[in-house]
C-alpha cells in the first residue's frame, strides 16, 4: 500500500517542479551574440518577477567587470548602436573621467555593446528609447533619451538632485531596485530617504 | 590524512597570495627601471599621493587622496560616481597588486585624470613602493 503512495508523491514532485521550470524560462530571451563567443540565454533570475525585463538585463562578466566599476552597469539596451559608438570613441573624457581602455578590450566592449544595442532589442523600454529619439542624434546620456525624460518628468528635486543618497538621474540602481535585472517598473521604485514611490 | 592536507592548504593560501603580488610588482618595477627609473622610494610615492593638481581634467584640485583616502587601509569613494572604491592597501585588500594588466590600466587612467598626462616610470615605481608598504 505505502509503494504506491511514494511512487504517486515522486511523480507529483516532478510534475511540479517541470511545470515551474517551464515557467521560470517561460519568459527568456534569446538576446543573441553577447560577444563572448556564443550565443547565451537570459538566465533564470536572481528574484522571481513575471513579465519579460524591461531592458535586457546584462549577463557579461566581462562588461559588468569593467564598466560596472565606477557606476551601475547600464544596459546596451538602453541606448542606440551610435551612442555606444560615440561613448566608445571618447573614453579620455568620459563624463568627466578617464575611463580608457586597452585596443583589445575596446574592440570586444564596443562589439558587445553594439550587438545588444537598443537598435537590435525588441525589449520593450529599448523600442521606446529608440523610437524617442529624433532621427539623427546619437545621445550619449541615457537620461536624456525623449523617453527617459518623459518617464522621469515631475519627479521633486528632494528626491533625485538634492538627496544625498541619489544625487542624480544617472544612479538607476539606488531607486529602481531591481536595475541589475532589467527591470524598471514604476511600482518597484523606492527612493532612499523617502520610501515607496507613489504616482 | 586529509586534515593534513586541508591545514596545509588553509596555511599556504595566503602566503601564496603576497608572493603574487610581490611577483607582479616586481616585475612591474623591473620594467619601470628598463625605461629609465632609479631607486624607486615609498616615501617619495607617499608624498606624490597627497599632492593636489590642478591640471587634471577638473573644475576641482585633485590628487590620489581624493578617491583612495590618505589611509590606504580604508575604503575611498570615486569623486563623480559616489562609487565605493576597495583598500588599496594589500594588507587591508589582497586582491591588490595581482594583476599588472589593471595596475597599468589605471595608472593611465588616473594619471591623466589627476595631473593632465601620464605618470612617468619614476613616478609610478615611487606609487608602487607607497602602495605595497602599506
Amino acid at each position: 500500500m505505502r509503494k504506491w503512495k511514494l511512487k504517486l508523491a515522486v511523480a507529483l514532485i516532478a510534475i511540479t517542479c517541470s511545470v515551474f521550470a517551464g515557467a521560470a524560462f517561460a519568459d527568456s530571451d534569446d538576446d543573441g551574440h553577447e560577444g563572448d563567443g556564443h550565443v547565451s540565454l537570459i538566465p533564470m533570475e536572481k528574484k522571481s518577477y513575471s513579465g519579460k525585463p524591461h531592458v535586457a538585463p546584462v549577463v557579461s562578466e566581462r562588461y559588468k567587470k569593467e564598466c560596472g566599476s565606477c557606476h551601475f552597469a547600464y544596459q546596451p539596451g538602453l541606448l542606440p548602436a551610435k551612442s555606444w559608438e560615440k561613448i566608445m570613441s571618447g573614453l579620455e573624457d568620459h563624463f568627466g573621467d578617464n575611463a580608457e581602455v586597452d585596443k583589445e578590450q575596446a574592440a570586444w566592449l564596443k562589439d558587445y555593446l553594439v550587438k545588444n544595442s537598443a537598435d537590435k532589442s525588441d525589449a520593450k523600454a529599448s523600442v521606446k528609447i529608440l523610437n524617442s529619439i529624433k532621427k539623427g542624434d546619437s545621445p550619449i546620456r541615457i537620461s536624456s533619451t525623449p523617453y527617459f525624460v518623459h518617464e522621469h518628468h515631475g519627479i521633486p528635486l528632494t528626491a533625485i538632485r538634492d538627496n544625498p543618497k541619489v544625487k542624480s538621474l544617472a544612479h538607476c540602481q539606488r531607486c529602481h531596485t531591481r536595475a541589475d535585472l532589467g527591470n524598471y517598473s514604476e511600482h518597484e521604485v523606492v527612493i532612499p530617504n523617502m520610501g515607496k514611490w507613489r504616482d | 590524512m586529509a586534515l593534513a592536507l586541508v591545514l596545509t592548504a588553509a596555511l599556504t593560501a595566503p602566503l601564496k597570495t603576497s608572493t603574487a603580488e610581490a611577483a607582479v610588482a616586481d616585475d612591474l618595477l623591473a620594467k619601470y627601471k628598463a625605461s629609465g627609473a632609479k631607486g624607486f622610494d615609498a616615501g617619495r610615492g607617499g608624498e606624490m599621493w597627497g599632492k593636489e593638481s590642478k591640471e587634471g581634467k577638473s573644475s576641482q584640485p585633485r590628487s590620489c587622496v581624493t578617491c583612495h583616502t590618505k589611509d590606504l587601509k580604508q575604503a575611498g569613494k570615486h569623486a563623480e560616481t559616489g562609487e565605493t572604491i576597495k583598500p588599496l592597501a594589500p594588507s587591508a585588500n589582497p586582491e591588490r597588486l595581482t594583476d599588472a594588466k589593471f595596475i597599468e590600466k589605471w595608472f593611465n587612467r588616473n594619471c591623466k585624470w589627476t595631473y593632465g598626462r601620464e605618470c612617468t616610470s619614476q613616478e609610478k615605481g615611487d606609487f608602487l613602493m607607497f602602495i605595497r608598504s602599506r
